[in-house]
């Protein structure tokens, strides 16, 4: 490594569009374990390969419990005291891992595509009923994911203008003030222990009826960590598909070529929502640093027991040592081992879910409106700003 | 009494899910889970890595062949 040298200032810039920054292509060839420079917390590594990525992620000498109350390396302003699933190693992540694998593995999943297809259906029917222009955002991106996590944990759907207003506040960078966004992550609390109460008095067989009962009859979770698991579902159940319905969408009918080949091949779906996850980077910036327990040799460099590491999983989606012309889109690679949805213990819970309901928006949107296409110049189609995750404010389209 | 494990490499995706609770019992090559020994002495964490597959690509067995994980 040189030595000596200034962190590079990290986020490189504020996220544009659905673009990764070139500075990423450029540590990949030169620099792959990097120090970078947060904007809270200091300094730590940045690691850009598909290799050292995967290595970060599943090796247990990095821990995300290390970082529960630390001043780590990071893009939002708060300190997170929280511990959710995402910020526990084994063997506590496994404990509380197990009770919802269940309710999410592939078959139980693909039990739901019917429920999913019915909802598509009728939301697509209210925007033919409607006429165009249509917001697909308001339309299609977000109802879909709330709906089917909802009906999954148990939540009442009627409710989702609150609790859609606090996740949109808690997954915040700048957007909302520290104290505005520590008083959102409250009411989903607040909001979560009413529901658990509820089942209390009446026992449900609801995702958050199994964690009730996990912790009543077995005592396999705290209270603290049943009600942060409820939040955390919840908030990342809906707000990473929702806004990447908008994005994968937007992409398609900004590159029409792909668009046609999915018309013309509507098998192609299930390989193309692949793709789009690979492509189309979901997050402004590398977050959720890990801990190195111990020194650590990863990239060329030794990384000091104590650092902070950061990961880039569309970096590492990019690596031509994995991906052959990693930044074009093509439906038809013979393999597509993308790591969208992390990789290890973390590996995202909800990947079938989101996989099934990509799979289902993008094939009944393409089925039902052959002549869809953006309702305003692309340069008008706007980004939401300062948020965790990259998504449109809103996607018009007419047909 | 070994317990045996099955990995259908053909429904694995390379989560990395079980090598990471269990990475003396599971190894990933060229991107899908094996076991290390298809027979082993009774451990928790290959249930455990069993129940936390998200595709259920590993199944645990006794040696008289009933499923110990994942549960249906
Ligand atoms: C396109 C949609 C989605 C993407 C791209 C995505 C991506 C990810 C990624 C990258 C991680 C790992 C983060 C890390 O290790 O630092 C993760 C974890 C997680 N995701 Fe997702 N996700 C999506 C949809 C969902 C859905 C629908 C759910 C609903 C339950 C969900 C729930 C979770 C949970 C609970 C975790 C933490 C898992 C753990 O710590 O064991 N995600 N997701």
């Amino acid at each position: 490594m040189t030595t000596g040298q200034q962190p590079r200032t990290y986020p490189f810039g504020e996220a544009d569009r659905l673009r990764l920054h070139p500075t990423y292509a450029e540590l990949r060839r030169s620099e792959p374990v990097t120090r970078v420079r947060l904007p809270h917390g200091g300094d730590g590594w940045l690691a850009t390969r598909y290799t050292d990525v995967r290595t970060v992620l599943s090796d247990p000498r990095f821990s995300r419990a290390a970082t529960v109350g630390a001043d780590v390396p990071r893009t939002t302003p708060l300190v997170s005291r929280d511990t959710n699933i995402l910020t526990m190693d084994p063997p506590d992540h496994t404990r509380l891992r197990k009770l919802v694998a269940k309710a999410f593995t592939a078959r139980r999943t693909e039990m739901l595509r019917p429920r999913a297809e019915k909802i598509v259906g009728d939301l697509l029917d209210a925007v033919e009923a409607q006429g165009p222009p249509v917001d697909l955002i308001e339309a299609l991106a977000l109802p879909l994911p709330i709906t089917l996590i909802c009906e999954m944990l148990g939540v009442p759907v009627e409710d989702r203008v609150d609790f859609r207003r606090w996740s949109d506040k808690a997954l915040a960078l700048t957007a909302f003030a520290p104290e505005e966004i520590v008083a959102a992550v409250e009411d989903l609390r607040d909001y979560i222990a009413g529901l658990v109460a509820q089942r209390r008095e009446h026992p449900t067989d609801d995702v958050l009826g199994t964690l009730v009962q996990a912790r009543d009859e077995g005592d396999r979770l705290t209270e603290a960590e049943l009600v942060n698991f409820g939040v955390t579902l919840l908030v990342a159940g809906h707000e990473t598909t929702a806004n990447q319905i908008g994005n994968f969408v937007y992409t398609l009918l900004t590159e029409p070529e792909h668009l046609a080949a999915l018309r013309t091949t509507p098998d192609l779906v299930p390989a193309a929502v692949e793709e789009l996850l690979r492509i189309v980077p979901l997050g402004g910036a590398a977050g959720f640093a890990r801990i190195a327990t111990e020194d650590v040799e990863i990239g060329g460099v030794t990384v000091p027991a104590g650092d902070a590491v950061l990961v880039s999983m569309p970096s590492a989606n990019r690596d031509d040592a994995v991906f052959t012309h990693p930044e074009l889109i093509d439906f038809r690679r013979e393999t597509n081992p993308h790591i969208a949805f992390g990789h290890g213990v973390h590996h995202c819970v909800g990947a079938q879910l989101a996989r099934m309901e990509l799979q289902v928006a993008l094939s009944a949107l393409l089925q039902r409106f052959p002549a869809l296409e953006l309702a305003a110049p692309v340069e008008e189609i706007v980004f939401k700003k300062g948020r965790l995750v990259r998504g449109l404010a809103s996607l018009p389209v007419r047909w | 009494m070994p317990w045996r494990i099955d990995v259908d490499r053909e429904t694995c995706v390379g989560s990395g899910m079980c090598t990471a609770i269990a990475s003396n019992r599971f190894v990933l090559v060229a991107d899908r889970a094996r076991a290390v020994d298809a027979t082993v002495e009774p451990d928790e964490a290959v249930l455990d890595a069993a129940e936390s597959c998200p595709m259920e690509a590993i199944v645990v067995r006794d040696e008289a062949g009933r499923v110990l994980a994942p549960e249906r």
